[in-house]
């Protein structure tokens, strides 16, 4: 009998101290959503934003977390698709109940969860969203990049004054916001900067066959050919200009990221712009990158990379110095952000946008090296 | 001009791609009036195949060819025996159905395999460069697609018109009771036909991934739709109006990037066949068949 006794408040003090564990450990995490594509075309975009996300939030980790408390990743795969970046949001809010968001990493996805974020007062920040509508309309969301404007402005400015160049050919994704965006800025500053648009032909996505108009383009033999657009269609559009005998330069953005892996052979001596260069050799840059290499076998981060690990570094840093999980605190100090990050200093501007400098890469050997740092 | 001859070489090259296709479209429509909407996956399979042989085989560009278009020739076999075989005298409105059943399965089956990520096609070294006549360029792919198709076109016209199996499958496709009672194997001749067209459409699979260089679950969709379209052009049912369809829609395709727009080709090239389904109905080489009553 009295064994019993003993035996049922031991338990009971253990069940005790169990549940009193549970109620300790739930508010004592911060949890941080992201939002990725992990599948489809631009997957290692989302596999790059993902490592490097997860870098950033395990040094903070083992740093002791923020006030003490550990930070939650939650992190899906959108795959690359509107629709379903809206329902991962969703589900990241409702069931995860997120504190701050950082993604999701393309243009067309972060335009479709930016309003969510804003409605829901859920901090935002996309690593890589280079579309200007992204930001202005939404005070919640922000961006570690810079935007399509600057980006197409930048390469155009590069291409008539570094290369001396007075004729370029447009070839751009007329279905995407990233590419159209691009595409409109290199136009305008490169025509206004005296040199000729001699084409300026649109394609659908669909499209694999680019040698009807790369003939069509040849004609007229523009010293360069600008082509902003993601790296697999980049890849089979120059193979193709090699294969009409056009005889150009080709230029494009930060999509062109990771070009050299499969396509090193084709793109060999194009240039692109990127967000930061590999061989910079800034220490905060480089401590990045052996960090990710450390924990990533040696593979060395792409300018995704740099950006998930940027954003995702703003984005606690902020939620430490807000010493709050309230949106409203968050974003007030992600508004003050004032840091060296590793694709630049960055400052915000009103609209969430950060003001930094434009890498310009040459593609060589199937190494990617700086060729020039076009400033603010 | 030397742009308009090298938009003529563009065209050729994309329409017997797009013929090679078109002939497995118009084949399994003629024996069992039903439009295997599987068949641009056909295509993706064939790439597929067609990469493994090379990158995990190691074998040579021409015998990754052959076991693509073998293996194709089975899985096209089966679709039929699975998929088909059962809805023989279902209405005709539960095969194609079913046929759409089947594209999805393929096109997210190879996709969870593979990844939706593309794979590279790797380059061919004996394929590498080509002739050149002044600003004309003609790469060695385009004329190895151009030569394959145009032999298996012909080496086809010719098992249809002179062999034994062709004259089952012409009386199968004309009548499929009668050819039953004459003692022809019908299902046997539907399965050969299933084989001839899927192995076709691996060719084209395999020469559409030399030439565009990347291979994933989706690729099919796109030179699929086109492939039915110029089967539809061409006259469907009808073997030669398939590659004569594959030659036109591929030139209207070059025609209209080069000269008119190139985000404005899909929808000229669609167009063109609600233009000829409302004006010739039965396609260019087709001929107005009474409904036997």
């Amino acid at each position: 009998m009295k064994l019993r006794k003993v035996f049922a408040i031991g338990l009971s003090g253990m069940m005790a101290l169990g549940l009193a564990g549970c109620g300790e450990k739930a508010p004592d995490t911060i949890k941080l959503g992201l939002i990725v594509p992990k599948t489809g075309q631009v997957a290692q975009y989302g596999i790059a934003v993902e490592n490097a996300a997860n870098l950033a939030v395990e040094e903070i980790n083992a740093a002791g977390g923020i006030d003490g408390k550990q930070v939650q990743l939650f992190s899906y795969d959108n795959k690359a698709d509107a629709t379903e970046s809206i329902n991962v949001f969703n589900r990241l809010v409702d069931n995860d109940k997120i504190v701050a968001l950082v993604g999701p990493v393309i243009s067309s996805t972060s335009l479709a969860v930016a309003p969510l974020a804003e409605e829901k007062k859920i901090p935002m920040i996309s690593p890589t969203a280079t579309n200007l509508a992204v930001t202005p309309d939404y005070s919640y969301v922000f961006r570690a990049c810079y935007t399509d404007p600057y980006q197409g402005g930048t390469v155009a400015k590069f291409a008539s004054e570094n290369l001396a160049a007075k004729t370029a050919a447009v070839l751009y994704n007329a279905g995407d916001d990233y590419s159209t965006g691009l595409a409109e800025a290199f136009k305008a500053t490169f025509e206004a900067a005296g040199g000729t648009i001699t084409s300026y032909e649109g394609y659908t996505a669909d499209d694999k066959d680019f040698k009807a108009v790369l003939t069509t383009i040849k004609e007229k033999q523009p010293e360069v050919l600008f082509n902003p657009d993601y790296y697999n269609t980049v890849g089979l559009i120059a193979g193709q200009v090699k294969e009409v005998g056009l005889d150009t330069i080709m230029l494009g953005g930060d999509g062109w990221d990771d070009v050299q892996k499969d396509y090193a052979d084709v793109v060999d001596g194009y240039f692109f712009a990127n967000h930061y260069a590999t061989d910079d050799p800034d220490p905060i840059v480089q401590n990045f990158i052996k960090a990710y290499q450390d924990k990533y076998e040696g593979n060395t981060p792409n300018a995704l990379g740099a950006l998930g690990y940027d954003a995702t570094k703003i984005m606690l840093d902020a939620i430490a110095k807000a010493g709050s999980t309230e949106g409203e605190k968050i974003l007030a100090a992600l508004q003050a952000t004032d840091t060296d990050a590793v694709a630049g200093h960055v400052t915000f501007d009103e609209n969430g946008d950060p003001q930094k400098s434009v890498s310009m890469i040459k593609v060589e050997g199937g190494a990617l090296k700086l060729e020039a740092k076009i400033g603010q | 001009m030397s742009g308009f001859i090298q938009q003529l070489i563009n065209g050729i090259h994309v329409g017997s791609i797009y013929a090679l296709i078109a002939l497995g479209y118009t084949m399994v429509y003629g024996i069992v009036k039903l439009i295997n909407f599987a068949h641009g996956d056909i295509l993706m399979m064939g790439a597929y195949f067609g990469l493994f042989s090379i990158t995990v085989l190691h074998l040579p560009f021409g015998l990754a060819i052959v076991v693509a278009m073998a293996a194709c020739a089975l899985v096209g076999m089966l679709i039929d025996v699975i998929a088909y075989k059962p809805l023989r005298n279902a209405p005709r409105i539960s095969a194609l159905i079913t046929a759409l059943g089947v594209s999805l399965f393929l096109e997210n089956f190879f996709r969870v395999i593979f990844g939706a990520e593309p794979k590279k096609m790797p380059n061919i070294p004996s394929l590498e460069g080509g002739f050149v006549l002044g600003t004309i360029k003609l790469s060695y792919v385009t004329v190895l697609t151009v030569i394959l198709s145009i032999v298996f076109m012909v080496a086809l016209q010719f098992v249809v018109k002179k062999t034994k199996v062709g004259k089952a499958m012409r009386a199968v496709s004309e009548d499929k009771e009668a050819a039953r009672l004459m003692g022809v194997n019908v299902n046997k001749t539907i399965s050969i036909t299933f084989a001839l067209g899927s192995a076709l459409g691996a060719l084209g699979g395999v020469l559409y991934s030399v030439a565009y260089y990347q291979v994933e679950p989706y690729m099919g969709i796109m030179p699929g739709l086109k492939a039915f379209v110029a089967a539809v052009l061409g006259g469907i049912g009808i073997i030669p109006g398939a590659m004569l369809g594959g030659f036109v829609m591929g030139l209207i395709e070059s025609l209209s990037k080069g000269y008119i727009s190139s985000s404005w080709s899909n929808a000229i090239v669609f167009g063109i066949l609600i233009l000829v389904l409302l004006f010739k109905p039965s396609g260019i080489l087709g001929k107005n068949v009474r409904e036997k009553v």
